[in-house]
């Protein structure tokens, strides 16, 4: 395929984001801006994960040939299995989100147009920081991702949080990129060259301990946008203070498209270079699922808890990278552990933001997102208790949610490599989170609430909370043809083997 | 004469200033010192790119200056954006006293 056939997905959606931004500018008439912007930008993603299906069954590993940027059809970007899974993930992301924003938007905001527009926008930014195999392409567009995503937690001008939630968020976020920067240049000057596959190939010749030094820099600036420990304490604040769609596609987007950016640089810059990264990858992993798991314990507000209870699942994920890292080396090929990351993603994709659909509708109604606040949620909305019960059995873990099936699979992948002691601890940190996820269910379903006023779910909403908890469970009990796609997408290009 | 100054001195200088930078970043407490620290890194950054663009005579290194100085200018347009909007909400450049959210 053609470089322009390649990348419809990523043109599609950019035009239809500065559809909408201009429409919004041309059109004075607000009630008409109103009611067909969201649709638009709703029509936007489908359009974009149509436009990814079709180049699907075109992309395969035995379709390239280049592995450096110079010969291949579109440089600095690869388009294959893995970049479209996550690709997915990200159209999937926006699509959900931005279903669950209408009313949200509506009550909060004038600025509709622009709110759609940048939604789609991030949206972009992760689709091309997952696909880029180029040190400058992996730096702009994850400046792009920050940048969008700035933009959008400090969305609501008039209320003082939104901003320092912001502010915050992009103080630490320059901090990061800085130091990742610092791994770049360090990296640059050591191998010559800022391409990922000709990285690999020049790693060798060089020394251990400036390269060492540059990718402890580099992982910072990815460990930011997953938010691990040590570099979360921005995710908290930031999940507060935005706007709760917002919070809701923070707690996905950014953390694939950060994974999916880590993987690619292990995976194709590094495993010509000799040194053990399973420690580190597990040190990190275990203090991310522990620090997550611990503190969402004394939380009081749904998406305080909800940024901590998503620090937690990212150190879930990591268990499944320090798997691969632990592979034997003659097993290059091996990307175990990368697929279960991806199946891990896919359920933690539908869940989360099932959960975060429940808490806008909420917020919604009662203006608060307070854990009391959820007391007897159960005699006012039956079906959305209910809903809330499927997701968080899903992020604990428990079958027959799609978690548990993530879970197993990441934490078998541990198993197969004979990492006991993580996924150990993963399993431990499952049984900890339960107290969180059940303190809420306690509230909803034993408690008495002082208002009693049926809760009102819109089309939207409804469709979406549908829509994932079918998914939740589709993926458990259903769950062959999703395996697959997760194992079919662990193919990554250019990487060297 | 300039081509007899060894390449780690540069890298010394860089390592200086983005020490430096990253010090302020965690140390002071004004919001506008912060950004400027942050861009104190940024250009040590670009200091080491350009080094090694000279010393490996390829010409990646001086792209990825540009890069870098176009989205920083990006990025300070909008921390001083947000800090102009926060400035309404509460008078103030102390980030201790942007503390509504918590816990």
């Amino acid at each position: 395929m053609d470089a322009l056939r390649l990348l419809t997905p990523e043109i599609t959606i950019t035009i239809f984001a500065f559809a909408i931004i201009s429409l919004d500018i041309a059109w004075n008439d607000e009630n008409k801006s109103r009611r067909i912007l969201p649709w638009l930008a709703f029509a936007g993603g489908l359009a974009t994960l149509l436009m990814i299906f079709y180049i699907w069954p075109h992309v395969d590993q035995y379709n390239y040939t280049a592995a450096t940027d110079a010969g291949r059809e579109v440089p600095m970007l690869a388009v294959d299995r893995m970049s479209l899974f996550f690709k997915m993930i990200a159209v999937l992301t926006v699509i959900l989100v931005g279903l669950s924003a209408g009313e949200y938007v509506e009550k909060h905001t004038p600025f509709r147009g622009e709110f759609y527009g940048l939604m789609l926008l991030a949206g972009l930014s992760i689709m091309l920081l997952v696909s880029s195999t180029n040190l400058i392409m992996i730096y702009l567009a994850l400046e792009f991702l920050s940048i969008t995503s700035y933009i959008l937690t400090g969305f609501l001008r008039r209320d003082a949080r939104s901003i320092e939630a912001a502010l915050k968020y992009f103080l630490y976020g320059a901090l990061a990129s800085g130091v990742m920067l610092y791994g770049f240049s360090l990296l640059y000057g050591a191998t010559g060259s800022v391409d990922l596959a000709t990285i690999a190939g020049s790693l060798e010749t060089t020394q251990a301990g400036l390269v060492v030094a540059a990718v402890i820099l580099m992982l910072a600036g990815f460990g930011f946008k997953i938010a691990l420990v040590p570099f979360h304490q921005w995710s908290p604040d930031a999940y507060e203070g935005a706007p709760t769609p917002i919070t809701a596609f923070l707690s996905v987007g950014p953390k694939a498209a950060g994974l999916a950016v880590l993987i690619r640089v292990m995976v194709v810059a590094l495993p010509a270079f000799d040194v053990n990264w399973t420690p580190i990858l597990s040190l990190v992993a275990i203090f991310t699922m522990s620090v997550g798991n611990l503190v969402a314990l004394w939380q009081t507000n749904m998406k305080r808890m909800l940024a901590y209870s998503s620090i937690a699942q990212a150190g879930y994920m990591l268990v499944g990278l320090a798997a691969w890292s632990a592979a034997p080396p003659s097993a290059v090929a091996y990307l175990g552990g990368v697929d279960a990351i991806m199946l891990f993603l896919l359920a933690y994709m539908f869940t989360n933001l099932g959960v975060f659909a429940i808490a806008i509708i909420l917020e919604n109604q009662m203006g608060t997102s307070e854990i009391a606040d959820y007391a007897g949620l159960i005699r006012r909305s039956p079906y959305l208790s209910v809903a809330l019960l499927i997701f968080f059995l899903s992020l604990v873990g428990i079958p027959p949610t799609s978690g548990f099936i993530g879970k197993l699979f990441v934490f078998g992948a541990a198993v197969n490599q004979g990492l006991y002691v993580l996924a150990l601890f993963g399993v431990f940190n499952s049984v900890i989170s339960v107290a969180y996820y059940f303190g809420v269910l306690r509230n909803v379903f034993f408690e008495k609430g002082s208002d009693e006023s049926p809760i009102r779910v819109g089309v939207a909403m409804n469709t979406v909370v549908t829509i994932t908890v079918v998914m939740t469970l589709l993926i458990a009990l259903y769950g062959q043809p999703f395996i697959q796609l997760a194992a079919d997408s662990a193919q990554i290009l250019a990487a060297n083997f | 004469m300039i081509e007899s100054i060894p390449l780690s001195y540069y890298l010394l200088l860089s390592a200086t200033l983005f020490t430096i930078g990253a010090a302020g970043v965690l140390i002071r407490r004004n919001t506008i010192i912060i950004l400027m620290c942050v861009e104190m890194m940024m250009n040590a950054v670009n200091l080491t790119f350009i080094a090694f663009s000279r010393f490996l005579d390829s010409a990646t290194g001086q792209v990825f200056v540009f890069m870098i100085m176009a989205v920083a200018a990006v990025e300070v347009a909008i921390g001083l954006a947000l800090l102009v909007e926060l400035n309404r909400h509460k008078d103030a450049v102390d980030i201790n006293q942007f503390n509504s959210l918590k816990g």
